[in-house]
C-alpha cells in the first residue's frame, strides 16, 4: 500500500486573472437511487450530515456535502479516507433498496478556481449564467467545461470547485490556464 | 488630392501622431484614424485593384460596407488577408498591402482585362471552361486558381490567442446608435438586464456626423449623456468594438469582440467570441448609402456621399478640393453644406429629381451659393485612377453630355437601405417600402421563437425609420416592446423628442441616366468587389437566369467578402427591370451569418494547440512516456503503441515486446478499457438482453466474454463480464467504448425498460488496471505477495477481491494474449505505485511493458477478433464463427431479430477465417482477394478481404485474419491478394487460431 496521488500532483498556476489549483484527495461516492424513497434521503442524509438537496444545488455539513446530479442521482463527498466507511454505512442503509451507491473518489479530478475574476474564467467555459445574481453559493450545476463534462459549484463568492474526470485533469487544468491568461478579463459583472 | 485638413476631425486625438507603412512606405495618421482615413490623408486614395479586370479602385465608404479597401496586414504569425482599411482602427507601426495587384498597386498588368470586359461577360467562366473538358485541369484551373481570390493565404502558425465567452440577457441591443441608445435606456428602465453592443469603437452612430438636435442639444452631447446614465445602471452592459454577427434560433446571438486589434501591444487574447443567450434582441443596425449605377462610378474619388462626411467630420480629411455631388435625396445635401463649411469647393448637385418646390435642403444649398442642378444626372466620369471630370446630362435621357465640369472627387448619393442582416438571419422577413425604396423588417414577419413570439425588433434607421425625429422614437418604442416581451412592466415615459429639417421625397435611381445606351451600362458598376455591371445583371436576365438567386450565382453580384452590402438593391432592381417585374417579386438573396467575416481563430476560441482536443491520460501516462512509448490515439485516449529503447526502432520493440509476453513476462496498461457496474434486481435480464450470451446463468466470482449487438444485428462491443453479486455486474467495454455502451445502456433503460430495476454506474477511471501477462505472471504475484492467486484458488475467468504487496486489488484471471494472465485493477490513484512494484517484482523475471500493436499480435495469433478491425459496422458474430458465444435459449436479445432476416443468414455472407502467405510475408491490411470473372463494373471480383494481418515474431510469419466468400469451408485453397505496385500477394486459408491451438497456456 503507497500514499494515493491526485491526477495532477498538486498542480497550481497564479500568474493570470484568476488563481488555479488542483485540489487534495476528495472522497466521492456516486449513489443512483429514488431521490423520494424515505430509506434513499435517510441513507445519504444520516450518512454525510447533511439535508437533502433541492434540483441543481449542493448541501454541506462540515466536511461533508450532498450534490444534485440528475432527478435520480447524487454525489456525496467526504474525506477520502472516510469513503470505505461511509459507503459501509450506506449500503447497510441501503439493503432492502433498490440503490447503486459506488465510490468514484479516484475516477475524478478536483479543481479550485478563485479570485476576483473566477466568475469569468468560468463563463468563458461553460454555458451557464454566472452573473452574480443568477449563479450563487449552494447551487451545482453539471455541465460542460470546453469539450468535457465537468460539474462545479462555488464554495464562497469569488471562487468555484469543479469535478472533472481523472483522464481529462491535464486538458481542464491547460484550459483553465488559457481562459485565465493574463490581459483576459471580461468585466461585465458587477463588482 | 485627398488630405487633412488644419481643423476638424472630432476622433483623432492629434496629440498622438502614429507612424504605418502602406505598400513599403512610411505614412502618418493619428491616434483616432482608421487606416482608411488615415490613407486619404495621405492622398493614398487608390486602394486596390479589382477582382476580375484589375481595375483601380479607391474607397467608396466609410464603414463596414467598404467593398475596395481591403489588405494584407501584418506579417508571419499575425498576417492576415482581406482586413478592411475602413473598420481598422491605426495603430503605430501598422503594416498593409494592397491586394489583388502585379507587380504594383500603381501600375498592374491584369488592368489589360478592363479592355477585354467585353469578352469577360457575366458567365464567362462557365462558358468559357466547359469545353474542352481536357483543357480544364492543365490549363483552366491553374489560371483561375492563379487569378482567383483576393488576398495571400496566410503561411506562418497563428501567434494570437482566441477566446469564448457566454452571456445571458433580457434584452440585448445591436448597434450603439441613437435608435439602440435609447431602446437600451427604455428597456433598462423597466429593470431588465440589458446589453448594448457597437461594432465600431464609437456610439453614436450616424448621429454626430449627421447632425440635429435631442430635446434642444447637439445629437453628440445627447450620446454623451445617454452613454454616461447607462454607464451608471447596474443592469446594463455596454461593449464597443463588439459587433452583432448572427443571429440564431432561441435568441442566440453570436457577438464578435475584436480586444486587441487596436492595440496589438497590450497581453490577453485578441478576439472574443460572445455566445449570447437573449430573451429578446433589438437589431438597431443603422442603414448603409446606396452607389448610383453611372459611368465611371468605380474611379477612384467616387465615395458615397455619406462616407465623404464622415471623413471630413470624424476624421478632418478632405476627399477632394472640387467634389461634384450626386443625388436622388435630400440627404447627400449634408455633404454639400459640410465640404462647403470646410472651404472646400462644390462646383454643383446633380439632383436627378424634379420638384414642384425647393426642399429646406435645396434652398439652403442656394444659400450657401451652391449651384443646383435638378433633374441632372452624371454621363459619365472622366479619368483613371482619379477622377478629373464628370459629363453632365439629364436623367430623363440616354446620356447626351450638357457639359463637362471639372472636380477631383464625387460624392453620390442613391438612397439608404436598412441593414436588415440580423433581423433576416433566423427567418425575419421584409416588405419593400415605395417611398423610401428599399427593403424594410416587416413586423408582422419578425423572426419567431418557441412559442410562435417574436423574438426579434428591428430599431432606427435599420427599421426604415431614417431620420433622427423617427429614429429615437422608434428606439424607444423597440425598448419597451422588448422589455415588456421579457416580462417587465413597462411604464409610461416620455421620449425625447429629435429635430431634423423636412426633407422632400426622394426618387429611386437604377441607372443613370434612366436611358443610358451599352456603352455606358457597361462602365456603370454595381458591384465592386466582384466586378459586376449593370450590363452583367441585364444579360444574365437575358440568359435565363431569373431567380435572383441564380443571376447571383451567375454573375457573382453580392458575393466575397461584403456579401453585397452596396450592391444587393441596386442590382435586384436592375434585374426586376430587364424582368419587366417588381422588385419586391425578384426578392433578396439570403442573408446569412456572420455580418461580416469573423476570424476562424475566435471560432475556434480556446481550442488550438494543446488543448485542440481533450487527451484521456491513464494514472501511468506520465511513466510511459519516460520510458520511449510512442502514442497511439485510441478515442480520446492515448495509448503507449511500444515502448522504443535507445537502438530500436518501433518494428524492433514490437517484435520484442511480443515475444517476451509469451515467454517471461508483460506488463499491459488496460485502464483505458471500460467498466460499467450494473446493478438491481433485474440486472441479470438486462444483460441477457444486452448481451448475445446468457449472462443471468453466470455465477459470482465468475467471468464470462460477451458480445454486444445493435438492435440491427451487427457487433458494436465484446468484453469480458464479471458478476460481483447476485445483484450486481462489472461489464468490461473496449477502449473509447466506456461512453457509447454507458449511454446504449441507459438509452434502453430510459426509453423501453424504464420499469425494470437496474442502475449503471460508468467506474472506468476509477481504477488503474494491469495486465500481468505471461509465464512468469503468477510468480511475479506470488513476489509482491497476499492473496492466492494459485490455479485452485483463482482459477481461469474467475476474478476475487484481496491484496497484493499491501495493495486493495481486484484480480482477473482472463486473458486476451492466451497466455497465463491476471488483470488487477487497483484504485487509480495508486495505479502508479502498483505499477512500479510490478516492475521491481518483474526485474529477475524478465518483466517488460507492452503496447498496442505487441496486444493485437498476441490476440491475432490466437484468433481473437478485435472491435474496429473483424467489425466495421456491418459484421455480425455469425460472420466471425462466432455462434458459440450466441445464445439458443433466450426468447430475445438485442440483434436477434435482426440476425435471422435473410441477408444475415445468407450463406454468401463473409467468414471469418486465418490466412498465411505462402511466402512469409506479411498481407497489406484490407486488401482484396479477387476470384474469377469480372463485376458490373468492370473490376475483378472480390472475395474476401484483410480485417488484420501482422508479423508474428512468436511464429516468424505474417499472419492474418479475414472474410472470405465460403471461407471456414474453403481451408488450404490459396487466395490471391493484388497489393500496391504491381505485387499480389498469395495467402492460404487457415484456421484463425495459430497459436497454442487447445489453450493449454493459459490454463495453468
Amino acid at each position: 500500500m503507497s500514499e494515493p496521488v491526485t491526477a495532477l500532483g498538486g498542480a497550481s498556476a497564479d500568474n493570470g486573472i484568476a488563481t488555479l489549483a488542483e485540489a487534495s484527495l476528495q472522497g466521492m461516492i456516486s449513489l443512483r437511487g429514488d431521490l423520494t424513497a424515505s430509506a434513499v434521503k435517510k441513507a445519504v442524509t444520516s450518512a454525510s450530515g447533511a439535508a437533502m438537496p433541492e434540483q441543481g444545488r449542493v448541501t454541506a455539513e462540515g466536511d461533508r456535502a450532498l450534490c444534485w446530479m440528475s432527478p435520480d442521482e447524487l454525489l456525496l463527498l467526504c474525506p477520502y479516507d472516510a469513503v470505505g466507511e461511509t459507503l459501509d454505512r450506506m449500503h447497510k442503509a441501503l439493503a432492502k433498496s433498490h440503490a447503486l451507491a459506488v465510490n468514484v473518489s479516484d475516477a475524478r479530478a478536483m479543481f479550485r478556481v478563485s479570485g476576483a475574476r473566477a466568475r469569468e474564467v468560468m463563463a468563458k467555459l461553460s454555458p451557464v449564467d454566472l452573473a452574480p445574481d443568477q449563479f450563487t453559493p449552494g447551487m451545482f450545476r453539471r455541465t460542460r467545461l470546453a469539450q468535457v463534462p465537468a460539474a462545479f459549484w462555488m464554495p464562497e463568492e469569488e471562487a468555484f470547485h469543479i469535478i472533472c474526470f481523472r483522464s481529462q485533469a491535464q486538458y481542464v487544468f491547460d484550459v483553465l490556464t488559457v481562459a485565465a491568461q493574463p490581459g483576459s478579463s471580461v468585466g461585465v459583472y458587477q463588482e | 488630392m485627398s488630405t487633412r485638413l488644419a481643423t476638424g476631425g472630432r476622433l483623432l486625438n492629434k496629440q498622438k501622431a502614429l507612424t504605418f507603412t502602406f505598400n513599403g512606405k512610411q505614412l502618418r495618421g493619428f491616434d483616432g484614424d482608421t487606416l482608411a482615413s488615415a490613407l486619404l490623408a495621405n492622398d493614398q486614395m487608390l486602394v486596390g485593384r479589382s477582382f476580375k479586370y484589375h481595375r483601380p479602385r479607391g474607397l467608396v465608404a466609410s464603414g463596414a460596407e467598404e467593398p475596395n479597401g481591403l489588405v494584407n496586414m501584418g506579417a508571419e504569425g499575425t498576417f492576415e488577408p482581406n482586413q478592411r482599411v475602413t473598420t481598422t482602427e491605426l495603430f503605430d507601426g501598422l503594416t498593409a498591402q494592397s491586394q489583388n495587384h502585379w507587380p504594383s498597386l500603381d501600375f498592374d498588368v491584369g488592368a489589360i482585362n478592363t479592355h477585354l470586359s467585353r469578352f469577360l461577360p457575366a458567365g464567362f467562366y462557365y462558358k468559357m471552361f466547359m469545353h474542352p473538358r481536357p483543357l480544364w485541369k492543365h490549363v483552366y484551373e491553374p489560371f483561375i486558381r492563379q487569378s482567383a481570390g483576393l488576398g495571400c493565404a496566410p503561411k506562418a502558425r497563428d501567434a494570437d490567442t482566441y477566446e469564448h465567452f457566454h452571456f445571458f440577457c433580457d434584452v440585448m441591443v445591436i448597434g450603439g446608435g441613437v435608435a439602440g441608445l435609447q431602446a437600451a435606456k427604455t428597456a433598462a428602465a423597466t429593470g431588465a438586464k440589458v446589453l448594448l453592443v457597437e461594432q465600431s469603437a464609437h456610439w453614436g452612430g450616424r448621429g454626430p456626423v449627421d447632425g440635429g438636435t435631442v430635446d434642444g442639444v447637439p445629437v453628440e452631447n445627447y450620446v454623451d449623456q445617454i452613454i454616461s446614465e447607462l454607464e451608471t445602471m447596474p443592469n446594463v452592459t455596454l461593449r464597443k468594438r463588439l459587433m452583432g454577427a448572427g443571429v440564431y434560433d432561441h435568441g442566440y446571438v453570436l457577438g464578435y469582440e475584436q480586444l486587441r486589434d487596436h492595440a496589438p501591444e497590450n497581453p490577453g487574447p485578441r478576439h472574443r467570441l460572445w455566445r449570447i443567450r437573449a430573451g429578446h434582441i433589438v437589431t438597431a443596425t443603422g442603414a448603409i448609402e446606396r452607389p448610383l449605377p453611372f459611368a465611371g462610378n468605380d474611379i477612384p474619388g467616387v465615395m458615397l456621399a455619406s462616407a465623404m462626411r464622415d471623413y471630413l467630420v470624424n476624421y478632418g480629411v478632405s476627399t477632394g478640393d472640387r467634389t461634384v455631388v450626386v443625388t436622388n435625396n435630400d440627404d447627400a445635401y449634408l455633404t454639400a453644406f459640410d465640404l462647403k463649411n470646410a472651404g472646400l469647393s462644390v462646383p454643383v448637385i446633380l439632383d436627378a429629381r424634379v420638384l414642384a418646390r425647393d426642399s429646406p435642403a435645396m434652398e439652403q444649398a442656394k444659400a450657401l451659393g451652391i449651384r443646383v442642378m435638378m433633374g441632372h444626372a452624371v454621363a459619365s466620369v472622366k479619368g483613371t485612377k482619379r477622377v478629373t471630370g464628370v459629363c453632365v446630362c439629364s436623367q430623363a435621357g440616354e446620356g447626351a453630355v450638357l457639359e463637362e465640369i471639372a472636380c477631383d472627387a464625387v460624392a453620390m448619393s442613391g438612397g439608404w437601405s436598412p441593414v436588415v442582416h440580423l433581423w433576416s438571419h433566423c427567418g425575419g422577413k421584409l416588405i419593400w417600402d415605395e417611398t423610401q425604396a428599399h427593403f424594410r423588417p416587416d413586423v408582422d414577419k419578425a423572426p419567431m421563437g418557441a412559442q410562435g413570439e417574436a423574438f426579434v425588433t428591428a430599431a432606427g434607421a435599420a427599421n426604415g425609420a431614417l431620420r433622427l425625429a423617427d429614429a429615437l422614437g422608434d428606439g424607444d418604442q423597440a425598448g419597451k416592446l422588448a422589455a415588456a416581451a421579457t416580462g417587465f412592466k413597462v411604464r409610461q415615459t416620455s421620449c425625447p423628442v429629435g429635430d431634423s429639417p423636412e426633407e422632400a421625397p426622394m426618387m429611386p435611381v437604377w441607372l443613370m441616366p434612366q436611358g443610358a445606351g451599352v456603352k455606358l451600362r457597361s462602365k456603370a458598376w454595381l458591384d465592386y468587389q466582384n466586378d459586376v455591371k449593370v450590363s452583367d445583371v441585364q444579360l444574365a436576365a437575358q440568359e435565363g437566369f431569373e431567380s435572383v438567386e441564380h443571376a447571383k450565382r451567375y454573375t457573382t453580384l453580392g458575393m466575397a467578402t461584403d456579401q453585397g452590402k452596396l450592391s444587393n438593391i441596386n442590382g435586384l432592381a436592375t434585374l426586376a427591370g430587364a424582368l419587366n417585374s417588381t422588385i419586391p417579386q425578384v426578392g433578396t438573396t439570403t442573408f446569412r451569418p456572420p455580418y461580416t467575416p469573423i476570424s476562424m481563430g475566435s471560432i475556434a476560441g480556446e481550442a488550438r494547440g494543446e488543448v485542440f482536443q481533450p487527451i484521456r491520460r491513464t494514472p501511468m501516462h506520465n511513466w510511459h512516456d519516460a520510458h520511449g512509448a510512442e502514442w497511439e490515439p485510441v478515442g480520446h485516449w492515448r495509448r503507449p503503441y511500444a515502448y522504443v529503447r535507445d537502438g530500436e526502432n518501433t518494428h524492433d520493440a514490437v517484435m520484442r515486446e511480443t515475444r517476451n509476453a509469451r515467454e517471461n513476462l508483460g506488463l499491459l496498461d488496460a485502464s483505458t478499457l471500460g467498466k460499467l457496474v450494473v446493478k438491481g434486481p433485474d440486472a441479470g435480464k438486462f444483460l441477457d438482453m444486452l448481451y448475445t450470451n446468457m449472462m443471468s446463468t453466470l455465477k459470482p466470482g465468475k467471468c464470462r466474454y460477451g458480445l454486444m449487438c445493435s438492435e440491427n444485428g451487427f457487433l458494436i462491443d465484446d468484453g469480458v463480464v464479471a458478476r460481483i453479486d447476485e445483484d450486481t455486474f462489472l461489464c468490461h467495454t473496449t477502449t473509447g467504448g466506456a461512453e457509447r455502451i454507458h449511454q446504449h445502456m441507459e438509452e434502453w433503460l430510459q426509453t423501453e425498460w424504464w420499469d425494470w430495476q437496474v442502475y449503471v454506474a460508468n467506474v472506468t477511471e476509477q481504477y488503474a488496471q494491469v495486465a500481468v501477462v505471461g509465464p512468469n505472471a503468477r510468480k511475479a504475484l506470488e513476489k509482491l505477495g497476499g492473496m492466492d492467486v494459485s490455479k485452485d484458488a483463482l482459477g481461469f475467468m474467475e476474478w476475487a477481491d484481496g491484496h497484493l504487496g499491501g495493495f486493495k486489488v481486484r484480480v482477473y484471471r482472463i486473458s486476451f494474449s492466451g497466455e497465463l494472465s491476471y488483470e488487477i485493477a487497483v484504485d487509480a490513484g495508486q495505479g502508479q505505485a502498483f505499477w512500479d512494484a510490478l516492475m521491481v517484482v518483474g526485474h529477475d523475471l524478465g518483466v517488460m511493458p507492452y503496447g498496442t500493436e505487441a496486444l493485437h499480435i498476441l490476440r491475432a495469433e490466437k484468433g481473437f477478433i478485435m472491435i474496429g478491425d473483424e467489425t466495421d459496422g456491418t459484421v455480425i458474430p455469425q460472420d466471425l464463427g462466432l455462434h458459440w458465444a450466441i445464445s439458443k435459449k433466450k426468447d430475445d436479445f438485442l440483434g436477434k431479430r435482426a440476425q435471422e432476416r435473410s441477408h444475415m443468414t445468407d450463406p454468401e455472407r463473409w467468414k471469418l477465417v486465418g490466412l498465411e502467405t505462402l511466402s512469409g510475408a506479411v498481407l497489406p491490411d484490407g486488401a482484396y482477394a479477387v476470384g474469377e470473372g469480372e463485376n458490373a463494373n468492370g473490376q475483378k471480383t472480390m472475395i474476401g478481404r484483410v480485417t488484420s494481418s501482422y508479423h508474428s515474431p512468436n511464429l516468424g510469419k505474417g499472419i492474418a485474419m479475414g472474410l472470405v466468400l465460403h471461407g471456414p469451408d474453403r481451408m488450404g485453397e490459396v487466395l490471391e491478394f493484388p497489393g500496391t505496385e504491381g505485387a499480389t500477394y498469395k495467402a492460404r486459408i487457415v484456421d484463425p487460431v495459430f497459436y497454442d491451438k487447445d489453450g493449454e497456456k493459459a490454463n495453468v
